[in-house]
């Protein structure tokens, strides 16, 4: 039963790992499938992860003041402030028509300097350990499935269950109203949208928009699930470009982009808790390190050749 | 007469650009130093002071630009193929491990003359296939560049974690590598006595060299020609012949052999040791070295040794109470501000358009004023300027 065991402790972090990834890939997904390429996922999620570990720290530290709100008003802001630096993107790959992988590393490169200037400026040492994080919890009658209520439904964070919501939502949004029609279109035949009286600026202002709020959201979920920190020296250790990679192994399709950040998910947590289990102890914690990123490149050399990214992705307009 | 196009108002040059680019960086980065209430003219005061106000620590910027310069021409030359390569740190890190195993294990005895060409080709192999193995898999596979060096810088980092206990570890603090003797490192002698026992060392001088290297490859030989090709229409390359997959997988091979010669000078010259655990920033403040140097090699050069100050100046804020951060800060903004160069083209564009407007009225003034039947557009520069002059005075005179 040694095997059980491990596969019902894997399972349940690999879900933790794998919602800021499925959330930063989403919000990858509205903007290329808008037309803009978005390369500053990584730093869209780092801003959510700061931000909202500086609203928390703060709101934590006023005495009587409920730690679950905090973690809320955190979640908000996190979001509030990934959008807002996502706007720069924005501008600058819509009305600039400036190319869109330098604007997207620039973001990248601010987001870290100026969330650790200000965590600098807050803490003096960097990091931001927030008091709490998201409590677990059993989610009533449906823990109580055998197996599948082990693995999916217990001691499970309720972030989560808000991603899973906003993915199938998304889902919605973009394949089945006449909106989503009209954002996927920007980004095959601009021109053709044009035409038929749509604002492109205005669907891509969105769908860049989309991403910052969704990548902060994945950012936060960094911070109050498994981190508990905002760490000023490994950030959040590339997941953006997982979550980017993702997307790109998944096909720029909602079900393909969850399924590929769930196996994301689970080579991250084989990486990061694989020293705990007897099964990968005799692996040096290098070659388990560097498993994830190994995997990805292995992920997108399989899937890339026959790529069906968006037309007009990267193509200003 | 033998002007061929009529006058026309001047251009913004990449020049003028990057340098408004800068100006726009250093106003960001004061307006932040007066967000957290400190005065932002100690601030760059401290950071000059810092970087410039003796031998050493000019020595320390050069030493510290001496990567910034290799790893902005890798940028740089990757860039004129079309290719962004942010898998400096990753190069870097394969460069620097290489160099660091071979300076612990080749014998202390083996003369300089030849020690150094072989560490240098070590590293520079090292760097080169992991540049390689970008381009290959961009060249055959489709993958995006980006995502793949990313990836292969994060595979480096825990290659270096894995190696460093396993070949060149120090006992005493084990997350280190023990520090190579000064005599394997790039360090010299009568350099570092020439400047205060700085950081400086013969990777200066490798900067130099692949300066002028990269400028010679990409002006004056074939090579150069159809890897630029590729990288302004590669479609038009290929119809005439250039081969898009090969010049993809050369440019990031020679790219990432420049990054892992930036990863030589900085663990086996700036510094003696590597830490486990430890992504080097600079391959990232090498893009912002590249794009602020119009991704020309003297370009990097000048940018790498900008960049060079801020970061070996902010040593100096410490007693400022501004965190070092601000330099990161300033340096980002100047690469936001060098990617969206459209905007200050234009601001500047339009600003030259409307001076040389201005200018034709007056011209067209003195030329009435002196019954002069020729039209403003037929006159050469120096005539052009000249009446200009004159026409202003006339019509001050008038009003």
């Amino acid at each position: 039963m040694e095997s059980w065991s491990v596969v019902s402790s894997i399972i349940p972090s690999a879900i933790a790992y794998t919602m800021p990834i499925l959330m930063g890939a989403l919000g990858g997904l509205y903007s290329e499938r808008s037309g803009v390429t978005n390369l500053c996922i990584e730093g869209l999620m780092l801003f959510g992860c700061f931000s909202s570990a500086a609203t928390i720290v703060k709101l934590q530290a006023i005495p009587g003041f409920s730690y679950t709100l905090a973690i809320v008003i955190g979640i908000v802001a996190a979001m509030a402030a990934s959008t807002l630096l996502s706007l720069l993107h924005a501008f600058a790959s819509i009305n600039l028509k400036s190319n869109q992988v330098i604007s997207g590393t620039a973001i990248n490169m601010l987001s870290t300097a100026v969330s650790l200037f200000l965590a600098q400026t807050i803490t003096g040492s960097g990091n931001i350990t927030i008091v709490r994080g998201v409590i677990r919890s059993d989610i009533p009658l449906l823990s109580h499935i055998p197996v599948i209520g082990r693995l999916f439904f217990s001691r499970t964070y309720w972030t989560t269950w808000i991603c899973l919501a906003l993915w199938g939502i998304s889902w919605f949004l973009l394949y089945r109203t006449s909106f989503g029609l009209r954002l996927r279109a920007c980004g095959e035949h601009p021109s053709a949208v044009a035409s038929a009286g749509v604002n492109v600026h205005r669907m891509r202002y969105i769908g860049v928009m989309a991403s910052g709020l969704l990548s902060g959201l994945g950012g936060a979920c960094i911070l109050v699930t498994y981190a508990g920190e905002y760490n000023a020296g490994s950030g959040i250790n590339g997941l953006g470009f997982l979550a980017i990679a993702a997307l790109i192994f998944g096909q720029w399709k909602p079900l393909g982009i969850l399924g590929s950040t769930f196996f994301f998910g689970l080579c991250m947590t084989i990486a990061n808790m694989g020293k705990v289990f007897p099964v990968f102890q005799s692996i040096p914690a290098g070659y388990l390190g560097m498993f994830p990123y190994a995997a990805t490149l292995i992920a997108l050399i399989l899937s890339s050749r026959k790529s069906a990214a968006p037309l007009a992705s990267g193509e200003p307009f | 007469m033998n002007r061929i196009r009529p006058l026309e108002a001047r251009k913004a040059s990449p020049l003028l650009v990057s340098l408004s680019a800068v100006v726009l960086g250093i106003i960001a980065g004061c307006v932040f130093i007066l967000l957290i209430g400190k005065n932002p003219f100690d601030g760059f005061e401290k950071i000059l002071f810092g970087a410039l106000s003796s031998r050493r620590r000019i020595g320390n910027t050069l030493g510290m630009s001496t990567q910034l310069i290799l790893i902005g021409l890798s940028v740089s030359f990757a860039f004129k193929t079309g290719l962004f390569n942010i898998g400096a740190s990753g190069q870097m890190l394969v460069g620097g491990i290489a160099g660091s195993i071979l300076a612990y294990y080749l014998p202390m005895d083996m003369p300089r003359v030849i020690y150094i060409p072989v560490i240098v080709i070590a590293a520079a192999a090292a760097g080169g296939i992991w540049g390689f193995i970008s381009g290959l898999l961009k060249a055959k596979f489709n993958v995006h560049e980006v995502v793949s060096t990313i990836m292969l810088n994060w595979i480096a980092y825990w290659m270096v974690y894995d190696f460093i206990p396993r070949f060149i570890i120090d006992p005493t603090i084990s997350v280190k590598s023990k520090p190579i003797p000064l005599e394997h490192t790039l360090r010299a002698e009568w350099l570092r006595e020439a400047t205060g026992f700085s950081t400086l060392n013969y990777g200066f001088f490798i900067a130099i060299i692949m300066t002028v290297a990269v400028w010679f490859i990409l002006k004056k030989t074939t090579l150069g020609f159809s890897l630029k090709a590729v990288g302004s229409n590669r479609f038009c390359a290929e119809y005439a012949g250039i081969k898009v997959s090969s010049s993809i997988m050369i440019s990031m091979a020679i790219a990432g052999a420049l990054s892992g010669l930036a990863g030589l000078t900085y663990y086996c010259g700036y510094s003696e040791i590597m830490e486990m655990g430890k992504m080097p920033n600079e391959g990232f403040d090498g893009i912002a070295v590249a794009l602020l140097g119009n991704c020309s090699p003297a370009g990097s050069f000048f940018a790498a040794i900008f960049f060079g100050i801020l970061k070996m100046g902010r040593g100096s804020l410490a007693a400022t109470g501004i965190p070092t951060e601000i330099a990161d800060t300033i340096i980002a903004t100047v690469i936001y501000f060098t990617a969206t160069n459209v905007l200050l083209s234009a601001f500047w564009n339009g600003r030259f358009q409307r001076s040389f407007e201005k200018k034709e009225e007056a011209v067209s003034y003195a030329l009435k004023a002196a019954g002069d039947m020729r039209c403003a557009s037929d006159l050469s520069r120096k005539e052009f300027d000249e009446l200009a002059k004159k026409g202003r005075k006339l019509m001050k005179e008038v009003r």
